[in-house]
């Protein structure tokens, strides 16, 4: 091939446009974090959103001359606008709920902004990737950014503890990741998923099933480590309970909205045709998670711990979606990982703003006589829980109706009975926070809170309306997931 | 918009209303909450109109627009003799519950107020719904107002008891969920008309597995919340802890979204299903009406005494829906607005007791009648009336299901009578051990008789005992109407189901044989 052919066009670069404008803002936050005074640090938390921001513009800019870009290397079609947009929005969420956190701990720093920008802008290219190695790419990009984040708070132990559990078991799962994928390279002759589509679909071609099974399995288990999928979920409850709170809020929505984006573009698109293989494995494993995550939460005491077994069940949930492996699954699981990200971030937001300075108050208990004290705060938190238990007008709901529909429409009969009966299940972890706060008598530890910062109050009741919105209105974000959906062209 | 979404919607705009109200101002919140409560009855009367001289075959006031787009799902609700009057049960008893809670609730009062309203609104959308989705969508929301009215304001288990409360009837309702989602993807809507007439017409066949499974979905859910034997032991948990206005609503109106969902779903959609489940079905209504009955008797509690003895009235209700008869139908349709009536006068009787002597133990009191006479009369026809005296409205009720019952299967009505009997036992009682006897100083000194207040809220149900007892005319005609049809609808698919493909022949026989057997007697 002519070299000609190897220099991007400028499409190519357009279709590239998030994550150009990310990387570029994250550099200059660095840059001017080095060279700016101390009195210029909250500026640049106002950069990082104005870039994320701008990276959104960019998305659908990219979406608007969508296709293949830099030789097959990237795709951009709904599916990947849809998880780019999310993760953009989760990443602005993030920032306008962790300004008065930074400044209680006195960590308020460029890098922590910039940390998150290179974070998300390997989620997007990971939503976007069209190639085993990009995921790869995407996968590491993403992750290194958020060991560092999981121990932000340098000085504090439980920080440490969390970075470094996330940071070795995250590496073995990138490990598990990379052999498989050299394993499909060296069995299919190809990285990109739409030429080991075509390869496994040929007759004549299709490599030996039990190595391909391998090939996929090595990469489910990278994929189930991402989204803390059972029996790979042990690292999140130690990781979210010990990272800072807004940091946790983002671990459990956007590096997981986008490696779920990846399993699905993988899964479908180029494993689709040994889907019944994998289905009965994705299937034991969304059952083992329901449980493991809903009967674990049961037992919790530390708020930040049950939002981070909630968070495996949740996953769970939305492995039934992928077991689907069908459109309207894949449309669900788009969906659902919006809802949910709504209302996780809304309940970590109450939990960052709730348990003040290192992190003291954050055991169930504490929240007692909430409702009473700051009624509005409650409120949010309350619709919050609903959502995540999957009560009718909220997003939560109608997330869980959907991927139980797509469940059924596969006939997963089985999976969707002991999904909803896990579901039940969950109502009752989810409500002992509804009892503390309304039905206890008020302690101590929701006397004298100071204020809701703007910030967080714009997060929080940024994702209380988004969560109601999902809830009324779903045909708003569901048509546009639907329509994304279809991954094999 | 019709007439019926104003009456949807009124109380969800009044609870958002409510919730702008200032927190300092309980006087306010209360004087709100009645106006708003009042102008829905007022409107909600309206509905009568095209029931007054005749009785339209079809859905009134419908409404059918689209909601969501994939999957579709529509804002279909529409009324008929069915649901007519429990919404104007819902819609009288709400203004009432908000009345005897005017002095009772000092705490969080706005709050109080607004869930009251919210529980309208979801109350009111299940009976209307005709959308499956819809229909679980307002089923659910009705959750989250009971939940915390208990849970808040209740006495000292209500943690327990609300969080059972809903834990219970959430696990019943996802399998429902998952029933409605099958039917979704076997037949393309989740609009119930169009369903029910697909599977009238054959358009829709399902296997007899299909239909047992899906039936007993549906059933388990609605079971919980009749609540039928052996499901009902969250009821007196809930209703033990609620406060009065809570126990009054869960009585009154909530159990009956169990009754109503029998009929207007079970029946029509799974006919054969229903059909063969009839036998132990009635078998556990039978238990449950006997059951409740005796537990009640040894109750020393007063709220839980109630709540047992609705746990009976309910079983009636089962038995006269599963009969498959005219009367028995009309009977269970009437039996429900009975039981709304007069328990919940029970319920508010037994709140007044409370208030004054904030005892719910029936060896605290003795001797109430002499120093208040009027309270002492009012609940002796509230007691009366739930025993089921001629010319009060239980006895109706009662009568047409056990006669309904009769013509079916006449053991059944022996053992259900037996409860009749009992319900006159240990209401009696407990009313001989409260009222009479001698009063003691304490008492005395602590039992005003019923203020203005409080006979406010106990004259309509008073006339209404009376009225539905005596002229049950007034009533009748839109239920006959109504249940007529459904009885109709469930005929067709064991029809269907012999002409067509049979894959349970022995199970189709013996329903045919005690068809016959009944058309002979």
């Amino acid at each position: 091939m002519p070299l000609a052919n190897f220099i991007p066009t400028a499409d190519d670069y357009l279709r590239y446009l998030p994550e150009i404008i990310l990387t570029v803002v994250g550099v200059v936050i660095m840059f001017l974090e080095a060279v700016g005074g101390e009195r210029r640090k909250p500026a640049l938390g106002w950069l990082a959103g104005a870039g994320l921001l701008a990276a959104i513009w960019g998305s659908v800019v990219a979406l608007g001359v969508g296709g293949t870009g830099f030789q097959n290397m990237v795709i951009v079609d709904g599916f990947a606008t849809f998880f780019r947009i999310l993760v953009l929005v989760i990443g602005l969420l993030t920032i306008v709920s962790s300004t008065q956190y930074l400044d209680r701990e006195k960590a308020n720093a460029g890098e922590f902004h910039a940390l998150l920008l290179f974070s998300i802008a390997g989620q997007c290219v990971m939503a976007s990737a069209n190639e085993l190695i990009m995921v790869f790419i995407g996968l590491e990009i993403s992750s290194i950014a958020s060991y560092i984040l999981a121990g932000y708070l340098r000085d504090d132990r439980r920080n440490n503890e969390s970075a470094l559990k996330y940071f070795l078991l995250g590496s073995f799962a990138t490990a598990f990741l990379l052999y498989g994928v050299a394993w499909v390279y060296g069995l299919t002759g190809s990285t990109n998923l739409a030429e080991v589509r075509r390869v496994l679909m040929t007759p004549e071609s299709a490599p030996n099933l039990v190595l391909m099974g391998t090939a996929a399995a090595l990469m489910f288990v990278g994929f189930a480590f991402k989204v803390s999928a059972a029996p790979f979920q042990v690292w999140a409850p130690d990781v979210y309970q010990g990272a800072p709170a807004p940091v946790s809020a983002f671990m459990s929505t956007g590096p997981k909205a986008a490696a779920f984006a990846v399993f699905l573009r993988v899964f479908i698109t180029a494993f689709g045709p040994i889907a019944t293989r994998w289905e009965p494995f994705v299937w034991g494993s969304a059952i083992a998670t329901m449980i493991v995550g809903n009967f674990a939460a049961l037992t919790q005491t530390n708020i930040k711990r049950l939002l981070a077994y909630s968070s495996i069940a949740h996953a769970g949930y939305v492995l039934v979606a992928v077991t689907a492996h069908s459109e309207i699954g894949t449309a669900a699981a788009m969906f659902y990982l919006a809802a949910y990200a709504f209302m996780q971030i809304g309940a970590f937001a109450v939990v960052t703003w709730f348990s003040r300075q290192g992190e003291k108050f954050v055991n169930v208990d504490d929240l007692a006589g909430l409702g009473e004290r700051q009624p509005m705060v409650a409120a949010m938190l309350t619709i919050f829980l609903l959502s995540l238990i999957g009560v009718p007008l909220t997003g939560g709901f109608f997330g869980k109706f959907y991927i139980f529909r797509a469940a059924l429409d596969s006939n997963l009969v089985w999976l969707t009975v002991i999904g909803l009966l896990n579901s039940a299940v969950a109502a009752y972890y989810y409500l002992r926070l509804i009892v503390v706060m309304y039905m206890k008598e008020p302690g101590a530890a929701t006397e004298n809170i100071g204020p809701v910062s703007a910030g967080l109050r714009v997060a929080i009741l940024g994702s209380a309306l988004a969560t109601l919105v999902l809830g009324i209105f779903p045909s708003l974000v569901l048509d546009f997931a639907g329509r994304s959906a279809a991954l094999v062209k | 918009m019709s007439l019926l979404d104003l009456v949807i919607f009124l109380p969800l705009i009044g609870f958002l209303a409510l919730l702008l109200v200032p927190r300092g101002a309980p006087g306010m919140s209360r004087t709100a909450a009645l106006g708003i409560s009042l102008v829905i009855f007022l409107v909600s009367l309206g509905l009568l109109g095209p029931y007054w001289f005749a009785q339209p075959t079809g859905y009134t006031f419908s409404t059918d627009i689209p909601w969501i787009s994939t999957p579709t799902i529509r804002y279909h609700v529409g009324l008929d003799g069915l649901s007519l009057w429990l919404i104007l049960l819902t819609t009288l008893l709400t203004p009432i519950c908000i009345v005897i809670s005017w002095k009772y609730i000092q705490n969080r009062v706005k709050e109080y107020f607004a869930f009251l309203l919210l529980l309208e609104f979801g109350l009111i959308g299940v009976f209307v719904a005709l959308d499956l989705f819809l229909f679980y969508v307002f089923w659910e929301i009705t959750l989250v107002p009971m939940y915390f009215l208990i849970g808040i304001w209740g006495h000292d288990r209500r943690i327990y008891a609300a969080v059972k409360f809903f834990l219970y009837t959430m696990a019943g309702s996802v399998l429902m969920l998952a029933a409605m989602i099958y039917l979704y993807n076997r037949s393309g809507s989740f609009d119930f008309t169009i369903i029910q007439s697909m599977i009238q017409t054959g358009r829709l066949s399902l296997s007899w597995e299909e239909q047992i499974l899906l039936f007993l979905a549906f059933f388990i859910a609605f079971a919980i919340k009749v609540p039928l034997f052996p499901l009902h032991t969250w009821l007196p948990d809930a209703h033990v802890e609620a406060p009065t206005a809570g126990s009054v609503m869960l009585a009154s109106v909530m159990l009956k979204m169990g009754c109503y969902g029998l009929i207007r779903f079970c029946l029509p959609l799974f006919p054969n299903a229903a059909r063969s489940c009839s036998g132990w079905i009635n078998a556990l209504a039978i238990t449950g009406i006997i059951y409740g009955a005796l537990v009640a008797m040894v109750q020393p509690n007063m709220k839980k005494l109630v709540a047992y003895s609705s746990v009976s009235h309910l079983g009636f209700v089962v038995l006269g829906i599963f009969s498959f008869t005219q009367q028995g139908m009309d009977g269970a349709v009437y039996q429900m607005l009975n039981h709304g009536i007069s328990t919940g006068g029970l319920f508010i009787m037994v709140g007044y007791l409370y208030e004054r002597r904030h005892s719910l133990e029936i060896k605290s009191f003795g001797g109430v009648a002499t120093p208040a006479p009027n309270l002492s009369t009012v609940f002796l026809i509230t007691t009366l009336a739930s025993i089921g005296l001629p010319l009060l409205n239980n006895f109706i009720g009662e009568f047409l299901v056990l006669q309904g019952a009769a013509t079916v299967n006449f053991s059944w009505t022996v053992f259900a009578a037996i409860g009749v009997i009992l319900s006159a036992v240990y209401m009696l009682w407990m009313y001989q051990r409260v009222i009479y006897g001698r009063a003691t100083e304490d008492l005395a000194h602590h039992m005003p008789d019923l203020s203005g207040r409080e006979w406010a809220a106990m004259l309509p149900l008073l006339v209404l005992m009376v009225w539905m007892g005596s002229f049950s005319q007034s009533f009748l005609p839109p239920i006959s109407a109504q249940t007529a049809k459904i009885l109709e609808q469930s005929k067709v698919g064991v029809d269907f189901r012999v002409s067509v493909k049979n894959p349970a022949p022995v199970l189709s026989s013996a329903v045919e044989n005690k068809e016959t057997g009944s058309a002979a007697r």
